[in-house]
């Protein structure tokens, strides 16, 4: 592999470089998020039409399908950080993958918690073994067992390197889930209602989705720093750079 | 016997748990026919150092050099052999054989037999009785018969004085000697209540 | 065959963890029995009604060969870590992977052969069809390697933790979906009259996959869990 990938990573990875530019980023993307996260709501509760099938009850899509597209998300930029670290060693990529993996498991209940929620006016049932909300579930499942792996071991990167190595394998088996799901589900002919059904949807409807989808991206972005700013004080508090900053925060206020 | 690159070397090799060094910059290099001793107190980083030197733990910085190779996992063909706080012996099998898997993993040193090297550290008659049944220091003893057996030059030592009375020590000086003798080249760590016989060996010392 | 080549490493591996097993044979029964006991209770919680009895035949005993398989499944690298000989095989001049594999092999023929030999007669007790027993019996061939596999990579990855029981069960339920979708699923189709090859030859192709791979990702995960 090329020498450059590991000396630039390394350059951005310094947990001291990354710490002050999330800490410039963090206000802006929360800040970001909840002005596109109000702008969509209102566009989809308000202004975008009620379904003529479905009537008000298919407007849980602007929470349920911008939740499902960031649980997959999430789980791409944990796969890309958790070979990182594996491959180059590098502590940032380590953090990054496991503080994302709390909030792509929250991102995952909240599009299954919806889904059950249209489940129940549409199928008349508040869950149901309809392919995608398995494969979810899965999700949910694997988001859980890396949380839970990452914690089981007294060494913090022993069990971050482990769970890293336990995404991987996670990025290798959701897609075998998935056609596995889609199997069983022809096989036993499960529910055929979509959520999005096939017709087009009207522009008033598209807008407000693509809205909240760039503002559930920047809440992650404001959530994933926060949390790994946190992380790297709680790692690195013997270091140097830290205790600058306690002392710097401790004279003049503000860090 | 002398070979040019040394056997085991050292290069500025540094250790850190969750960024509290372990065990400073350590620079050693060990040449065949040679035996040197670790000395520190308790958790000054002796066992931690025998881990990184098998390749099992990843140093931090510094580097680890095997006949003048820089020295990987799966590289090192068997060079090496480690005895550590767990001796890797199965209790539920008998020592012999123990040592026959030991045997069939790294192959046997030319010219011994299992059977000679258990006579050879006082097991004569112990040979089939599961590991579980023998004292402590035949436990060791058992386990030191591997390193008679395997044909690796270099033996990594943790505490191999443990559990060992006065002529089990003499048995484990005579070995190092022996191996010392061979071309051998052994690293071994004692908290230092110990003395070898015959020649003062070298001295690494490591630092809390 | 000359000690410390890869072909007398493998062997004598194997004749080991299989020593030990012979040594130990009470706990080879446990997970017989466990699945045993697990079966025999559906019919008192369901009622006796054959048909009944005959539709979650293929799902049960699948299910409950998945369960026994787990609770052998944490024994098979701690032992080893814990004793030091888990060090020596790290160092030892074979590659980790290929003893890895001998370990996981020697796990299947301790563990979950029996378990295949019994799953007859489990079926039999819910009163699943002898054409349908043939394919279970087929597809728990295939499909306890592949769980052996699978289980041992994770095994591997939690070695190094404090507590891994529960831990365990909810890192391998995402891996075990497609392995219970598709073995069930063939004998649920067989059960229909349906062609049933397909998703054995998806788990066969499952299989070969696991055969290579698993036994690298384990010998990746325990350099990980012996990182400490």
């Amino acid at each position: 592999m090329a020498n450059w990938v590991p000396l630039w990573l390394h350059r951005l990875g310094s947990p001291p470089t990354f710490y002050r530019f999330a800490g410039a980023v963090y206000p802006w993307a929360l800040g970001l998020a909840f002005v596109l996260g109000a702008i969509a709501l209102y566009g989809g509760l308000v202004v975008a039409p009620a379904d003529y099938q479905q009537g008000d009850a298919y407007r849980i899509i602007f929470i349920h399908v911008p939740s499902a597209w960031m649980s997959l998300f999430i789980y791409g930029v944990m796969t890309l950080a958790a070979f990182i670290a594996l491959v180059w060693r590098i502590k940032l990529a380590e953090t990054v993958a496991m503080a994302s993996a709390p909030i792509g498991a929250a991102f995952t209940a909240i599009t299954l918690a919806t889904g059950s929620l249209w489940g129940k006016p549409m199928w008349g049932t508040w869950w149901t073994w309809d392919a995608r909300l398995t494969s979810e579930l899965v999700l949910l499942f694997i988001y859980l067992g890396i949380i839970g792996l990452c914690h089981a071991f007294e060494d913090r990167r022993q069990g971050a390197r482990a769970a890293a190595f336990l995404v991987l394998v996670g990025a290798v088996n959701v897609p075998i889930v998935h056609f596995s799901v889609n199997w069983w589900n022809t096989l036993h002919q499960g529910a055929t209602i979509r959520l999005l059904g096939p017709s087009h949807m009207a522009a008033s409807m598209v807008w407000p989705l693509l809205t909240m989808m760039g503002a559930t991206k920047f809440y992650y972005i404001a959530s994933l720093f926060s949390r790994v700013r946190t992380e790297l004080l709680a790692a690195e508090g013997g270091k140097a750079w830290v205790r600058e900053l306690a002392v710097a925060g401790v004279a003049g206020g503000k860090a | 016997m002398t070979s040019p690159s040394p056997l085991l070397e050292a290069r500025a090799l540094c250790f850190s748990r969750q960024d509290e060094p372990v065990f400073g910059p350590v620079d050693f290099a060990l040449h065949g026919g040679e035996v040197a001793l670790v000395e520190g107190d308790n958790g000054s980083g002796k066992t931690t150092l025998m881990r990184v030197l098998t390749g099992m733990l990843h140093a931090g910085e510094g580097e680890v050099l095997l006949d003048g190779a820089p020295f990987a996992l799966d590289t090192m063909a068997g060079a090496v052999v480690f005895l550590g706080h767990h001796l890797g012996l199965k209790f539920d099998l008998s020592a012999r054989e123990n040592l026959a898997v030991s045997a069939g993993l790294y192959g046997v040193r030319a010219g011994t037999s299992i059977t000679a090297v258990l006579g050879d550290v006082g097991l004569a008659g112990f040979e089939d009785e599961p590991v579980r049944r023998l004292s402590a220091g035949q436990k060791k003893r058992a386990a030191l018969a591997r390193l008679l057996l395997l044909p690796a030059r270099v033996w990594l030592l943790d505490e191999p004085y443990a559990n060992l009375d006065r002529e089990g020590i003499a048995l484990v000086n005579r070995l190092l000697r022996d191996h010392a003798a061979r071309g051998g080249a052994a690293l071994v760590t004692s908290h230092g209540a110990v003395t070898f016989a015959g020649d003062e060996p070298r001295r690494i010392r490591l630092h809390a | 065959m000359t000690p410390g080549s890869t072909p007398a490493a493998c062997a004598a591996l194997l004749r080991r963890d299989l020593t030990l097993a012979w040594r130990r044979r009470g706990d080879i029964a446990l997970p017989v029995l466990y699945a045993v006991i697990v079966v025999t209770l559906f019919p008192f919680a369901l009622g006796p009604e054959p048909q009944l009895l005959q539709r979650i035949a293929g799902g049960v005993v699948f299910v409950t060969v998945l369960l026994a398989m787990l609770l052998s499944l944490d024994g098979l690298f701690r032992p080893d870590i814990d004793d030091g000989s888990m060090e020596q095989l790290m160092l030892a001049p074979q590659p980790l992977a290929l003893l890895v594999g001998m370990k996981i092999l020697a796990h299947w023929l301790t563990a979950a052969l029996p378990l295949v030999v019994v799953a007859p007669v489990l079926a039999s007790m819910l009163h699943l069809p002898p054409p349908a027993i043939v394919v279970l019996v087929v597809a728990l061939a295939v499909a306890t390697p592949l769980l052996s596999l699978l289980g041992a990579v994770l095994v591997a990855l939690a070695a190094g933790a404090k507590r891994s029981g529960m831990l365990l069960a909810l890192m391998l339920l995402p891996l075990c979906v497609p392995v219970v979708i598709f073995a069930a699923g063939a004998v649920a189709a067989a059960q229909d009259g349906l062609p049933w090859i397909a998703p054995i030859a998806w788990l066969g192709a499952g299989l070969a996959l696991a055969v290579v791979l698993a036994p690298l990702a384990c010998a990746a995960a325990l350099r990980i869990a012996m990182d400490t």
